[in-house]
């Protein structure tokens, strides 16, 4: 897994590269705590090139959206999702905790 | 029913995917089927090494996968502690976010991903868990 960053004025923007399983997790649930600790706290992950996750990453996400919601208009959300990671995040009922944008730049515009 | 063995480690998960995907594929299986069948074991393998192998280095996973009768079965067998994943709680999945249990998740998405799920347990000697994807 791979995570690149780039920033714009109201929020960053990570993009999501490779799989998210129990062996990724880690890193990935380290890289969205560090950015809400640092003060950003209004994320967009754009996952166009994220190939698998597992119930791992999805947990490192409701951590993050937990932790990120704890600021003034602070909120996580989910861009470019495959359809695939889409019917299992439907299907562990965690759609309704996130916004989730067709691409990243709707999702940039929506803070 | 092709068998190999892997070490219960989160890093082998990627080939334990990949063997499951490719017999998935061989036995008629693509897309969709393909993936949730990858995730169903992946969430299995990763149950087993975090609670039946819990701080246990040298563990082993035993996985089978083989179609019979039109019924794909993966078969998992471990020789750690014992889990029935039938006894597991259900996550809430009404509640809100500040109320969402984190735990149960991978054993409640593997039961929604699969047609059949059954678990055997042989105190002190191994535990086999079977994941059935009925071909449509």
């Amino acid at each position: 897994m791979e995570i690149t960053h780039q920033e714009f004025k109201r929020c960053d923007l990570f993009k999501l590269i490779g799989r998210i399983d129990s062996a990724t997790a880690p890193q990935f649930a380290k890289a969205l705590e560090k950015a809400v600790g640092s003060g950003k706290y209004k994320l967009v992950l754009d996952m166009s090139e994220l190939e698998y996750m597992s119930s791992a990453g999805f947990r490192a996400l409701l951590a993050a959206q937990r932790a990120a919601k704890k600021y003034n208009r602070g909120e996580v959300t989910l861009a470019s999702m495959p359809d695939r990671i889409h019917e299992a995040f439907d299907l562990a009922g965690f759609t309704e905790l996130f916004k989730i944008f067709d691409d990243p730049l709707q999702a940039v515009g929506h803070f | 029913m092709q068998t190999l063995r892997f070490p219960a480690r989160f890093d082998y998960l990627d080939e334990i995917r990949e063997f499951v995907g490719n017999s998935a594929r061989q036995n008629g299986f693509d897309g969709k089927d393909v993936y949730n069948i990858q995730l169903a074991a992946d969430e299995a393998a990763s149950n087993i090494i975090e609670h039946a192998y819990k701080g246990k280095a040298d563990g082993e996973i035993q996985i089978s996968c083989g179609l019979e009768a039109e019924r794909f079965a993966v078969v998992l067998v471990d020789y750690g502690k014992s889990f029935d994943p039938s006894h597991a709680p259900l996550p809430n999945l009404s509640a809100d976010l500040a109320k969402r249990r984190i735990g149960g998740l991978g054993i409640f998405l593997i039961y929604k991903l699969m047609d059949e799920v059954y678990y055997q347990s042989n105190p002190d000697k191994s535990n086999t868990l079977t994941l059935v994807k009925r071909r449509a």
